[in-house]
This record gives structure tokens, C-alpha cells and sequence, in this order.
């Protein structure tokens, strides 16, 4: 009996009139948590009514506690006849379960019903009591964070980021009971609700149980999904990145935030730093996955379609060492090379206080810098090891190799959800790695034991996990799953990132390893500290590095770009030249990539949005014969897919993709493919030639004419794209450059593979053959529409640019007005009679006028950029394509933009060095102090306690948890005093982006992860199906502003609609929604208040013409 | 390809003011369209028709669902369900109320009865005013006469607390309120010349000087009536104009006060007794429900007219008023005093106000 969950009833407010006789409402409250219910009295014939209950008490087990969402109904009591409910709140309780997140959730919540929607408001508190239980066995996991983000999560720092967890459970779907026939929509909604939020809590539990075996605190990159299965059922499936997180102490929160990290750094003694975790890291997870065997599937029951991998690998490829060969290889050879750096790096310690910046520090901070020295040098001996140049360090380079990936291999998947890494983390991006499996739903037998789902995800990961190996990787990074259901045909998809990452950063299995790992990675910081003094570092520590005979660092401005496989026996024909960066190792001249793109990558002029857009008509078939036709339509359409994207990155002058992601979506009689992707000039990459057009038949006069004006039109447009987006590198001499390697023919870095019903391995190879790079053939009308496509693709208008990474690259100065957003189409196809061309072209339009239509609503925020873009196609219906698209766009500041731009190779650190959150996010430090992250649990009591009495804000009560200073809680006070005066509601921002521009999170106070249903009976009154859904869409806003107003926060970050499936009947007036939305509910201060902060009392809120009507708390 | 449904929706609610005047105005989407293409915001933004016709769409379908909230303001500054910045706020509820002063001249002293709304359309088609629009704003009257019937108080403190209205807007309002209460007839030919604002600062007058909110904020009697009491003690002003030596004696005052400072000194000698006695019956007859409609049109036939045909100035007038309600002070048989200049008050106030072409 771990838990005490207590709630009060205050008040209600707007409540709808459920008497029509008196126009009142007789309101009461039930509570209800698991099988325990409570009832408030009756407050007879009010709108407003005021319950002031007593705390109502439930004493149950913590893992009811993660279970179990909070369920308060409100009803209209009724003497004669049954009781009529008003609506229903869903309160998720899991942030009070962490000591670090909300103490209480307070606030005014608004009366959900799946029929009516929003009616009236309700204020409630909520607030556990959790008595900790030690004991080994148990299923709880109450304590383990969970974070939307894909990145580590502004204010705290990664001690170990231990890799890849995942989880699904499955249930029968009471839409499809025999028991939804008999009973209304509203009971079958509020089932499917409660089911998932149910389902969506034990599966955290299940993940953070996984963590805790793995002992980590924190899963980062929490990814949930649901799959609507139908008949079949409904599976709740998640993925993360399992971490252990440590919060940067409080204070730092507080400092002017451009030195922040590096400061904190300094004042931990060198000696404190003993890593709790090392004794953790040995156990269970070396052997424990080393059994892992893959089987080429088609086993499982009823399945048509099995997968078969490597279906665009060369088979030539030398095959890699494989599974348990590797452990053959014991890491201590790799340990006694990284020993002798240590050595020498005592010996750069004197150098190291040369260095004016830092010499005045006292001791301990000049042995840190010797630190960061050898990480250089280790840095150095890793990009080696990898590296292309020295032919004599190649015997050296596989141990390395080995080393890393052995740290690598004892994991069954090396994935990584994460998009954004400290620096010195990814060592090399080897590309795309993506797998797609056609599966056949059958009804589920055994919820208990959802091994087929698990089984076909298995199956999956296994395929990544070889194509990244194909690649010469050892880990995925940038890792995300979907599926794409129709009737009874899902598409499950995985793609990734093929990456090799620095092991140092990864739970190693050897003790040894751990102190080497505990130095080498502190000094992080100073690599992209905003001192200029770090700057220099480069140069000095290359120079020290070449003068101690070890091969030069890789800088980490081009780094990540240099290949990782082996140039001799490349997994697909590739382009490679000398890096034009550091002109020391070979890259590819194109990269594509899922991941954001890193800070420290140079970059030339403005990045922008990229998208392939594709139908292919199917035929409408039952079962295997469907699969069967999917199955073939997915090599031509990953083909075409990426073929566009290539074009359309030449055409932008561009050479890498970043933040790719491939959403093919299957219907009845159609498949549709959207890539979106973030186009950006990579410095280290050769400039992307042009594209040129070939016709077939070359005699014909009035043809050819037409050939060479079309080629004139591609040129133009590239140029002009060139402009549009700065991109202007500089010129460099060719001998400098050095011959690309021959053999120069289209390469593609996307590795893909598809199941196929037949059994026999095909082999797709991506590039064009024997073509010379980017030649067009126009030989048929359709190429020619192919062209015409290329070119319809409008920039956007000026002032205007757009991404679908975190960051644009080439804008760094943003302001802090944002406006997040959600827009939804859905459009009929005209007739059925379609081919693909004309439904390409449909389908372009729709995309096409979609983008337009937001920059013509977000005119008045000009100049501004649309980051995160993110497009999602599904196919409701026989002939419907609804696309949804959720981004936010965020305003800068022109003048400072241009200027920047006019020093494109300083911009990059100039980045790296000015933007505070990204800082803040990258301090990875193995020591840690375990104390810190809870400095003052008593004062946290206390105000708890207070709080609840004063009706303070929840918002500054959590607040004012976070503030230690004294000055802060000067502020504090003279913040609530307005905010209790008046009943204004609070304002909550809400992004897409991990961060909020020109402010400070200060604390997470937990997951947002809501599922809410929609129907209507009278779709007309309503105002059609466009005023359905923009009412439903808003009031699903407005209930996760306010849960997270309750949690005492201002805004969401990283937040996601993952699902959004409407259905419609217009014949019957009728439509149902539904949508799945999550973010993480943060805690932000404006980096200008926190400037002012011992001056000026916050200027926040306060509306003076406010009529004070109601009564708070 | 067809687009069956279109939405846009931010967390900040975006509102364009322009689009909001034009829905405010009773355009029909289409028209908004068209009027938007004729401002030039295409050529401004680069789009296409397509384009103008979603967004406007998407903001009429806002306004719509922000219309119910509008009805009571202060449920807009607490609503959950639209994230709009205070200024905003304000700004929606400003441009949802506010009215044109020709429809409100038409619906002065009218009640605010079913019967009336079915005219509105006769009064659209006579001040252009369009009939979507007029329905607005007839409900706006009625919404806020309902709400503040029964209150104490000062009427326009009590809208502007209750819709959240700028102070010369909610007075507006008060006066229309005080209108419908009290029925004043207004449509008259004779009173064609008046504006909604002289009606406006003569109702904000009475308000002030007359009515029980104006003595007692906490008095028991709603702000939209006169008091009884106070029309009733009028009749005892009477005496200035039925004895004739009091009569007699106010003339001299005035006529001596006046002599050489006001152009028409022999018109108004002549024109003194029927003029004094005009002013004084005037509120001799405000007991009676059907002479209280006349109040306007008895100023206006009895004193303004004459005066304007004798071709007063506004200066005349104002020193002529100012002497003639000083006068009775040196009057020692006349004891209502107090009355007298609070009756006063109003009368030179609205006289001065509604003395012009």
C-alpha cells in the first residue's frame, strides 16, 4: 500500500443548463480511481456551483497509481429519473509520481464529453503521497522520468545514456465488442478513453520498469503510438531512449544563461565526481542479448508476407564481423591504446595553462582543461580509427572499431531515439537506414502475450539493425517507428540513422573503461562553451595531436560527414572525395539523414523544406492478394521517393538532407508516400552539380528546343534557389580538393528493404545504373510530368522559411513571439478513374496549397520561420486524402540575420556558442552528485502544504520550488501579487521544439499524453465537418493548456499529435474524431525577466478591465 | 480534388481584424472574399483566390464559435477553449459592440420587442445599414438592457462592469438602455435634426442630475427610471409660471441680468413668458407616461423652434439659460430651490445640446 492519492472538489463553473424548466443545473461530483468512487453533495440550481469538498482519500498500490488515470465525472442530479452526466475530466497522475515534477495538479479543468465536447469548467486538486518501496520484485516504476524530447532535456545532463526501450501492450477494442451494439456512442467512448489511458499507463510502467533494470532514471525520446487495428484489436506500442539523467542544480537555472554550464562545471571539485553508475555497469546486459539470433521470419501464423533483409545490399560487401565473433575480442587491447593518450595528456597539462581564458582559474579548473585536452586526443584516436586516410592504420582502425562496436553489440539494438546528441557523441553519419514489412492483422487470441506484434517489430529492428552494420555502424540513431493500417493490411515501418557514436558515452561493460570514460567526456563543455577562448582549442590540440604522431582530429564541424564503411568495399557505389572541410577524409557528396542537424556542423546560407510526394494506385484486393500487391508497389515507390528528394535537393543547391522522415500510407485502392526532409549546404560536402536533361529521340528539331529550354528553366531555378537560400560557398582550387575517387555514379544513402511475398532475396539497386549523376531522360510523357513536377514546387515567400528540424540552420536570433498550429484537409479525389500521374499531381496540389495557405495566414509574423513541419497523409476513405500538419512558427530578427550571414563559417559557433538552450542541453558529465537533484525537499513540504491553503497559482507554487536563490523568491512575491487578483487564465505555450526562444526551462514537470474522442449526431448543426473538427481540435488545445496549467506550468515542449483519425458519414449527419496528442509540460522564464529579475516585478499577465467575476480555489 | 475540409487552428488564436469588421458587417463569405480582393490582399501576399477563400473561411468559423462567449465578455476572459491576449480580448469585444450611431438614432426610445426586430429590415433598407448586422446590434441592445434591468446602481458603470466596455461605449449604452426605459418619442419629424449623440449626452443628463442612482448609488430603485418622487415634487416648480407676480418678477431679473449682452435682447423681452412658461411645464407633465414621450418634442416645438426663428445664437442662448435659472435665488416666495437648479441642470444641458441645424 505505497500510495495515498487525495483529490478535493472546489468548484464548477459555466456549467451547461441540464433543467430546461428552471435554466439550472444540479450538479454533484463523482470521483472515481480504480474500483474506489467518491460522490460530492448536490449544489442545487447553480451554474457556478462551489463543492468545497472534503479531500477524498484512496489508499492503493503505486502501480495502480501509473495505471490508473484519475476519473472525476460531473452529473445533473435528478430525483425521478437517472442522473444525466455533464461531461468527465481524465486526470493523469504520473507527474505527482516523481520527486522532480509537480508536487500538485490545481487548476480549472474543462468538462470533457465525447458528444458535446467542452461544457463547463471544473476546479480540482489533486495530491499523492507516496511512501517509498524498496522491494526488488516489484512491478511499479514510479520515479523514472519520462520525456517527450528527443534530445536530453534542457536542464539536466546525461550520466549514461543506456539506449533503446521499448514496450506494447494489446487489448481487445470495445468499439468492436459485441457489447457496442447495445450501448450508446457515449459509453463506447468514454470505454476507448479510459481503455487507452489505462493501456497507455501500464505501458509506461512496463518501459520504466525496463529502465530501472537497465538502472537508468529517465527515459528521453518517450515515443507512444496506437495502432487502430480494428476487428483485430488495439495495440499500444512505445519506444525511447532509456538515460540516466542528472539535474544541473538549481542555481544554474538562474544565471545569466551564456555560462551557465561552464561555470557549474568549474565549481565541482575534481574529486566529487564518482559515478554512481559504475558499479551498475556491469551487470545482466552483456550476456543477456548476446543470444539474440535472427531468424529470415515467415513463420508466424497466418502472416502472407515475411520480410527478407538486405535487399539493397551488395553482397559483396566483406562481411563485418559478426555476433559473437566480436566478443572474442576483449576490449582490454583497446584500453591499453587509450592509456597511453592519458599519459601524454599530463604531459599537455602545462600547455593546457597557457591558454590566457583560463589560466587565472584556480586549480581544479586547469586540470579540467587538461582534460578536455585528451578528449581532444581520444576524439582524435576515435576519428581515426573510423577514418579513410592512413592505409597503415587500418589494423589499428578495426580495433577501434571493434572496441566501439562491441560496446554496441551487447545491446539487442543499438537504437537511439534521440535526434539531437551532446557534441563529440556522433562520431560518423553513415545514412538512411529504414525497413517496411507488410503484415496481415489477425485478431489477437491473447492480450497477455502479444507475441505476434512483438515478434513483427523484432523482425524490423533486426533488418535496421543490419543495414546499419552494412553501413560499417553500430548504432541507429534518429530511431522512430510507424504503421500504417488498412482494413486488414498494416505497413509497419522503421527508418533510422546509421551512426557510429563514441563509446565513451554509452554504459560500458568494463569497470576500467569507466574512470578513461569519466575523464575523457567532461570536457564537452569547453568544445562549445560560448567563451571565445574555446575556439582556439582546435588548432592548438591538432597541432599537439600531429606533434605526438597520432593522426589528426576530425574537427567537429565536418566530422560526422566522413564515412564510416570501409571506401574500398563500400555497400553501394558511392561518390567520395577528400572532406572540404578538413580536407584530411573522404565523404560522400550527398548525406541524407533522420536526425536534426548537429550544432556543430558548418553550414552554408539557409536551410529549407523538402518534400517527395507520390501515389501509386493499387487495385483493390482481399487479404494476401493485397498484401501481396502492396508488397510490390514499396520497391518503386521508396525508389521514386527518393529519386524526387534527390532532384529536389540538387535543385535547391543543396547536398544534405536532415530530419527525413518517409511516411508511405496505404488505402484501398491507392498507396501514398511523403518524404519530408530539411535541405541543407553542408561546408564539409562537394557543391551538387546540376541537373541535366536528355531526350530520347535527339533528331527532332522542335523537341530538342524544348529539351534546352527546359534545361534552361532547371538551371535558373537553381540559381535562383542559390540566392534565395545564400548558399555561396567559397571557391576552392581544385588540386586542393584532390580527385574524386573514380567510378563517379549516382550513390544513394538511403538503405531500404521490403518484404516480399515470395521468398526469393531480390536485389534493388537505388542508383541509376551506369547514368551519369543527374541526368533526366525525358523518354516518355511521364518523365516529362516528372520535370514539370520538379519545377512546380514554389519557394516560399520571402520572409518566410521553413524546416522540419528543431533549428533552421543560417537563423539564430530568433524572437520570442511563436505560434503553434495544426491544420487539417481533407479532399476528394474527382473521379476513380484516376492515373497515377494525375493523382501525383492532385496530391502535389494539396501539399502545395496546403503550405501556401500557412504562410498567407502567418503573414503578419513575417519575418519568420516555420520549424518543425510535420505532415501526416492518411486515407480515411475510398477516395479521401486527409493530410495534417502541425508546426510552429517563430519569428527573428531580419537585420541581425543578415549580418550573420555575412560570415557564414563563424555563424556555426556563433550559433553553438549563443544559444542557450542548446547549452544547456549538452553538459554530459559522468560524475555526478546525486544530492543535487533534490536540494531542498523539505522547503518543497512546506509549501505544498501552504499552498494548498492560499490558493496561490499552481503555476508559482511550482515555481517557486525551483527558485533558491534569495533574490528569486523576492520575485516570487512580487509575481503572485497581481496574479491573485485577478482570474484571468493563464497563458500556456505550447511548440513542437524542445525549446521556447529567448527562454529558460527550468524545470519538466512531466508527460502530456492525452487521448480524446469526438463524435456528433448532428454533423450539420455543428457547421459541417470543418466546424466539427476546428471546435474538437481546439478544445483538445485547451485541455492540454490547462492540464499543464494545473501542473503548475507555461508551457509544452516537443508536443506531438500523433494521431488524428476522423471519420465522417454525412448521410447519417454523423462524424467521429480522434486524437492522440503529447508533449512534455515545462516550466519557462524569459531570459529578459531573468535579466531584470532582482529589479523589476515580472510584468506578466494582469488585465486590469477584468471583471474578477469568478471565485478562485 | 475538392477540399471537404479545411482548418487551420494555433494555440494563439489568430484573428484578423479586417476579416472580423467584414463578418461583423454581415458579409456572407463570399463577399468578404470579394471585398478582401478588392483591399488588395493578394497582391500584398502573392496567393491565390483558393487561398483567401480558406482563410476566410477558417476565420468565420472562429468568429462564430467566439460569438456565444462574446454574449457575456467576462466568460471570454475566462474561457479555456481560445488563447487570445488580453488586447485582443478586448478588441473582439469592443468591435462586437460597438454600433452605428444612425441604426441606434432609428431605434431610440423603441422597444426592444420582438415586434421591433421584425422591422429591422425597413430600417436596414433606410440606413444601409446591413440586416445581419442590425440583428447584431438589436440583440446587443437587448442583451444589455436585459442584464442590467433589475441592477442598482449607475447604469453605465453596471454594463461596463458586466460586458467589459470602454467607459464612452458603455455609456452609449446606458443611454439607449434609458431610452428604451423610458420611451421617449425620437422619430418625430420634428426631431429628424437631433443626432444619436444629442440624444446620448441628453439621456447621460438625466441620468446624472435625475435619476435616484445619480443621489444614492445604493438605492433601492433601478438606475433606468426617473424617481416618482422627484417628477412629482416638478409640479411644485409650477408656481414660478402660474403666480403672476413671481412671473412678473423673474422676467425683471432676467431682463435686467441680460440687457446688452445678448444680440436678440428684445426677442427674447417679448418671447419671455411663453419661453418660461415652456420650460417649466415641460416637467410639470413628466408624471404622466404619455407626456414623458413628448419631453423631446416639447423642447424642441416650444423652445428651440421659437428661438431659432427669432435667430438666437448658441451664446444667447447659454447666457439667457444660465440667468434664467439663477433668477429665482432673489426670488424670497420661491422655496424649491434645490429642485429648481437640478431640474434646471438637465434642461440647459439637453437645450444647448440639441440648439443647433
Amino acid at each position: 500500500m505505497p500510495g495515498k492519492l487525495k483529490v478535493k472538489i472546489v468548484a464548477g463553473r459555466h456549467l451547461p443548463v441540464m433543467d430546461r424548466a428552471s435554466d439550472l443545473t444540479d450538479a454533484f461530483v463523482e470521483v472515481k480511481f480504480g474500483n474506489t468512487t467518491f460522490k460530492t453533495d448536490v449544489y442545487p440550481k447553480s451554474l457556478n456551483p462551489q463543492w468545497n469538498s472534503e479531500w477524498f482519500k484512496f489508499e492503493v498500490d503505486d502501480e495502480e497509481l501509473q495505471d490508473e488515470p484519475l476519473q472525476i465525472t460531473v452529473l445533473d442530479h435528478d430525483t425521478y429519473s437517472a442522473n444525466d452526466a455533464i461531461g468527465k475530466v481524465y486526470i493523469d497522475i504520473d507527474p505527482l509520481l516523481y520527486s522532480e515534477a509537480a508536487t500538485v495538479i490545481s487548476g480549472w479543468f474543462p468538462i470533457y464529453d465525447t458528444i458535446h465536447g467542452i461544457r463547463g469548467e471544473i476546479n480540482v486538486v489533486v495530491k499523492v503521497d507516496l511512501f517509498n518501496d524498496l522491494n526488488r520484485f516489484r512491478q511499479s516504476s514510479c520515479g523514472v522520468k519520462f520525456f517527450c524530447t528527443t534530445s536530453i532535456p534542457k536542464c539536466y545532463r546525461a550520466v549514461i545514456i543506456h539506449g533503446f526501450v521499448e514496450e506494447l501492450v494489446v487489448n481487445e477494442d470495445p468499439e468492436y465488442q459485441w457489447i457496442d451494439r447495445i450501448r450508446t456512442p457515449r459509453a463506447s467512448n468514454e470505454a476507448r478513453q479510459r481503455l487507452i489511458s489505462l493501456m497507455s499507463g501500464e505501458l509506461q510502467r512496463k518501459i520504466g520498469l525496463k529502465v530501472l533494470e537497465m538502472r537508468g532514471n529517465a527515459v528521453v525520446g518517450y515515443l507512444q503510438c496506437f495502432d487502430l487495428e480494428g476487428e483485430s484489436g488495439l495495440v499500444v506500442r512505445a519506444i525511447g531512449t532509456a538515460c540516466t539523467l542528472d539535474k544541473l542544480s538549481n542555481t544554474s537555472a538562474f544565471l545569466p544563461a551564456c555560462n551557465s554550464p561552464s561555470k557549474e562545471m568549474k565549481e565541482i571539485p575534481f574529486n566529487e565526481d564518482p559515478n554512481p553508475n559504475t558499479h551498475s555497469s556491469g551487470p545482466s546486459t552483456p550476456l543477456k542479448n548476446q543470444t539474440y539470433s535472427f531468424s529470415p521470419s515467415k513463420s508466424y501464423s497466418r502472416q502472407s508476407s515475411s520480410s527478407d533483409t538486405d535487399l539493397s545490399l551488395t553482397p559483396k560487401t566483406a562481411p563485418s564481423p559478426q555476433g559473437p565473433r566480436i566478443f572474442l575480442f576483449p576490449s582490454s587491447p583497446t584500453l591499453s591504446c587509450d592509456s597511453p593518450h592519458l599519459k601524454k595528456s599530463c604531459l599537455l597539462l602545462s600547455g593546457s595553462s597557457l591558454n590566457p581564458l583560463h589560466s587565472s582559474h584556480v586549480s581544479p579548473v586547469v586540470l579540467r582543461k587538461s582534460v578536455s585536452f585528451t578528449e581532444e586526443l581520444l576524439l582524435a584516436a576515435s576519428g581515426m580509427g573510423s577514418g579513410s586516410a592512413g592505409k597503415e592504420g587500418g589494423p589499428f582502425k578495426t580495433l577501434l572499431r571493434q572496441q566501439t562496436q562491441s560496446a554496441l553489440e551487447q545491446r539487442e539494438f543499438p537504437f537511439f531515439t534521440l535526434t539531437t546528441f551532446p557534441p563529440g557523441f556522433l562520431v560518423h553519419v553513415g545514412g538512411v537506414v529504414s525497413a517496411r514489412s507488410v503484415k496481415l492483422l489477425d485478431r489477437i487470441h491473447n492480450p497477455d502475450e502479444p507475441e505476434t506484434r512483438d515478434a513483427w517489430w523484432a523482425e524490423i529492428r533486426q533488418e535496421i539493425k543490419s543495414h546499419a552494420k552494412a553501413l560499417g555502424c553500430h548504432a541507429v540513431v534518429g530511431y522512430s517507428e510507424s504503421t500504417s493500417i488498412c482494413e486488414e493490411v498494416c505497413i509497419l515501418s522503421a527508418s533510422g540513422t546509421a551512426a557510429v557514436l563514441n563509446p565513451r558515452f554509452l554504459q560500458d561493460g568494463t569497470m576500467e573503461g569507466c574512470l578513461e570514460q569519466r575523464l575523457s567526456w567532461q570536457p564537452g563543455f569547453f568544445s562549445i562553451g560560448s567563451e571565445k577562448g574555446e575556439v582556439d582549442f582546435f588548432p592548438q590540440s591538432q597541432d599537439s595531436s600531429s606533434l605526438l604522431g597520432i593522426e589528426e582530429a576530425s574537427p567537429p564541424g565536418c566530422g560526422f560527414c566522413h564515412i564510416p564503411y570501409d571506401e574500398l568495399n563500400m555497400p553501394f557505389p558511392a561518390h567520395l572525395t577528400y572532406c572540404y572541410n578538413c580536407r584530411k577524409q573522404k565523404v560522400p557528396d550527398v548525406l541524407f539523414t533522420t536526425i536534426d542537424l548537429p550544432v556543430e556542423a558548418i553550414v552554408i546560407g539557409k536551410g529549407c523544406l523538402i518534400q517527395a510526394r507520390l501515389c501509386r494506385l493499387k487495385k483493390k484486393a482481399q487479404a494476401e492478394a493485397n498484401a501481396t500487391s502492396i508488397s510490390n508497389l514499396l520497391p518503386f515507390m521508396e525508389y521514386e521517393v527518393h529519386t524526387q528528394l534527390m532532384n529536389k535537393l540538387k535543385l535547391r543547391g543543396m547536398n544534405a538532407l536532415f530530419g527525413l522522415r518517409i511516411q508511405i500510407t496505404v488505402g484501398e485502392n491507392m498507396l501514398m508516400g511523403l518524404a519530408s526532409a530539411t535541405g541543407v549546404y553542408l561546408a564539409a560536402l562537394p557543391t551538387p552539380g546540376g541537373i541535366q536533361i536528355a531526350g530520347k529521340t535527339p533528331n527532332d528539331g522542335t523537341y530538342e528546343q524544348h529539351i534546352s529550354h527546359m534545361q534552361k528553366k532547371i538551371n535558373d531555378t537553381i540559381a535562383k534557389n542559390k540566392e534565395l537560400y545564400e548558399i555561396n560557398p567559397p571557391e576552392l582550387p581544385e588540386e586542393i580538393i584532390g580527385s574524386p575517387i573514380p567510378e563517379p555514379r549516382q550513390r544513394s544513402r538511403l538503405l531500404r528493404s521490403q518484404s516480399e511475398s515470395s521468398d526469393e532475396v531480390t536485389e534493388l539497386d537505388l542508383s541509376h545504373g551506369k547514368k551519369d549523376a543527374f541526368v533526366l531522360e525525358i523518354d516518355d510523357t511521364d518523365a516529362m510530368e516528372d520535370v514539370h513536377s520538379l519545377l512546380t514546387d514554389v519557394p516560399p515567400p520571402s520572409g518566410f522559411y521553413s524546416c522540419n528540424t528543431e533549428i533552421m540552420p543560417g537563423i539564430n536570433n530568433w524572437t520570442p513571439e511563436i505560434q503553434m498550429f495544426t491544420a487539417v484537409r481533407v479532399s476528394r479525389l474527382s473521379n476513380i478513374n484516376l492515373t497515377n500521374q494525375t493523382l501525383n499531381k492532385n496530391f502535389n496540389d494539396l501539399c502545395e496549397n496546403l503550405l501556401k495557405s500557412l504562410y498567407f495566414k502567418l503573414r503578419s509574423m513575417v519575418p519568420c520561420c516555420l520549424c518543425h513541419v510535420n505532415f501526416t497523409v492518411a486515407l480515411p476513405e475510398d477516395e479521401l486524402v486527409q493530410i495534417a500538419v502541425t508546426a510552429v512558427a517563430i519569428t527573428f530578427d531580419k537585420n541581425q540575420a543578415l549580418q550573420a550571414n555575412k560570415a557564414p563559417t563563424e555563424k556555426s559557433q556563433q550559433r553553438a556558442s549563443t544559444d542557450n538552450e542548446d547549452q544547456l542541453q549538452f553538459p554530459l558529465e559522468l560524475c555526478s552528485d546525486p544530492l543535487a537533484s533534490q536540494p531542498f525537499p523539505p522547503a518543497k513540504e512546506v509549501l505544498e502544504g501552504a499552498s494548498s491553503h492560499t490558493g496561490i497559482p499552481a503555476a508559482q507554487r511550482a515555481a517557486s520550488l525551483d527558485k533558491a536563490s534569495p533574490l528569486a523568491e523576492g520575485y516570487l512575491r512580487h509575481r503572485s501579487v497581481p496574479s491573485c487578483t485577478n482570474s484571468t487564465v493563464s497563458v500556456v505555450k505550447m511548440t513542437p521544439l524542445s525549446f521556447l526562444p529567448g527562454a529558460k526551462i527550468t524545470k519538466y514537470l512531466g508527460i502530456i499524453n492525452m487521448f480524446f474522442i469526438r463524435e456528433t449526431t448532428s454533423l450539420r448543426e455543428e457547421g459541417g465537418v470543418s466546424g466539427f473538427l476546428h471546435a474538437f481540435i481546439a478544445e483538445v488545445f485547451a485541455m492540454v493548456r490547462a492540464h499543464v496549467a494545473a501542473l503548475g506550468g507555461n508551457a509544452v515542449v516537443s508536443y506531438i499529435m500523433k494521431q488524428c483519425v476522423f471519420m465522417e458519414n454525412p448521410n447519417k449527419n454523423q462524424a467521429q474524431c480522434l486524437i492522440n496528442v503529447s508533449g512534455d509540460a515545462v516550466i519557462f522564464v524569459r531570459e529578459s525577466e531573468l535579466e531584470m529579475l532582482p529589479v523589476q516585478p515580472s510584468t506578466v499577465v494582469s488585465q486590469p478591465t477584468s471583471s474578477g467575476g469568478d471565485v478562485t480555489t | 480534388m475538392t477540399s471537404d475540409l479545411d482548418i487551420f487552428v494555433g494555440n494563439t488564436t489568430l484573428i484578423d481584424e479586417e476579416v472580423y469588421q467584414l463578418w461583423l458587417d454581415g458579409h456572407s463569405v463570399a463577399e468578404a472574399v470579394a471585398r478582401r480582393l478588392r483591399g488588395g490582399v493578394l497582391e500584398r501576399a502573392g496567393t491565390s483566390v483558393a487561398v483567401l477563400q480558406s482563410d476566410t473561411r477558417d476565420h468565420y468559423r472562429t468568429f462564430q464559435m467566439l460569438e456565444r462567449l462574446l454574449h457575456a465578455p467576462p466568460r471570454l476572459l475566462q474561457q479555456l477553449l481560445f488563447q487570445i491576449p488580453p488586447s485582443r480580448q478586448a478588441m473582439l469585444v469592443q468591435r462586437y459592440y460597438a454600433f452605428e450611431e444612425s441604426f441606434a438614432r432609428e431605434l431610440l426610445g423603441k422597444k426592444l420587442s420582438k415586434g421591433t426586430k421584425k422591422d429591422l429590415d425597413e430600417i436596414s433598407a433606410r440606413t444601409g445599414v446591413s440586416i445581419k448586422s442590425c440583428r447584431r446590434q438589436f440583440d446587443n441592445f437587448k442583451r444589455v438592457f436585459k442584464a442590467v434591468e433589475e441592477l442598482r446602481g449607475p447604469l453605465a458603470d453596471n454594463i461596463q462592469q458586466l460586458f467589459l466596455l470602454p467607459p464612452p461605449l458603455a455609456r452609449d449604452y446606458a443611454a439607449v438602455v434609458f431610452f428604451a426605459n423610458s420611451r421617449f418619442e425620437t422619430g418625430k419629424r420634428r426631431l429628424q435634426f437631433l443626432t444619436f449623440g444629442d440624444f446620448a449626452a441628453c439621456a447621460q443628463h438625466m441620468m446624472l442630475h435625475w435619476t435616484q442612482g445619480a443621489l444614492a448609488p445604493e438605492a433601492a430603485e433601478p438606475d433606468g427610471d426617473v424617481p416618482k418622487s422627484f417628477l412629482q415634487d416638478l409640479k411644485e416648480l409650477k408656481v414660478l409660471v402660474a403666480d403672476k407676480d413671481l412671473l412678473d418678477l423673474h422676467k425683471s431679473l432676467v431682463c435686467t441680468a441680460l440687457r446688452g449682452k445678448i444680440s436678440v435682447y428684445n426677442e427674447m423681452e417679448a418671447n419671455f413668458k411663453p419661453l418660461s412658461r415652456a420650460l417649466v411645464n415641460v416637467g410639470g407633465k413628466l408624471t404622466h407616461a404619455r407626456d414623458v414621450r413628448d419631453f423631446f418634442v416639447d423642447l424642441v416645438e416650444k423652445v428651440i423652434e421659437p428661438c431659432r426663428s427669432d435667430k438666437w445664437s448658441p451664446a444667447d442662448l447659454r447666457l439667457f439659460l444660465g440667468h434664467y435659472t439663477a433668477a429665482p435665488r432673489a426670488l424670497p416666495a420661491f422655496r424649491h430651490q434645490a429642485l429648481w437648479e437640478r431640474y434646471m441642470a438637465v434642461i440647459t444641458a439637453c437645450l444647448l445640446r440639441m440648439y443647433h441645424d
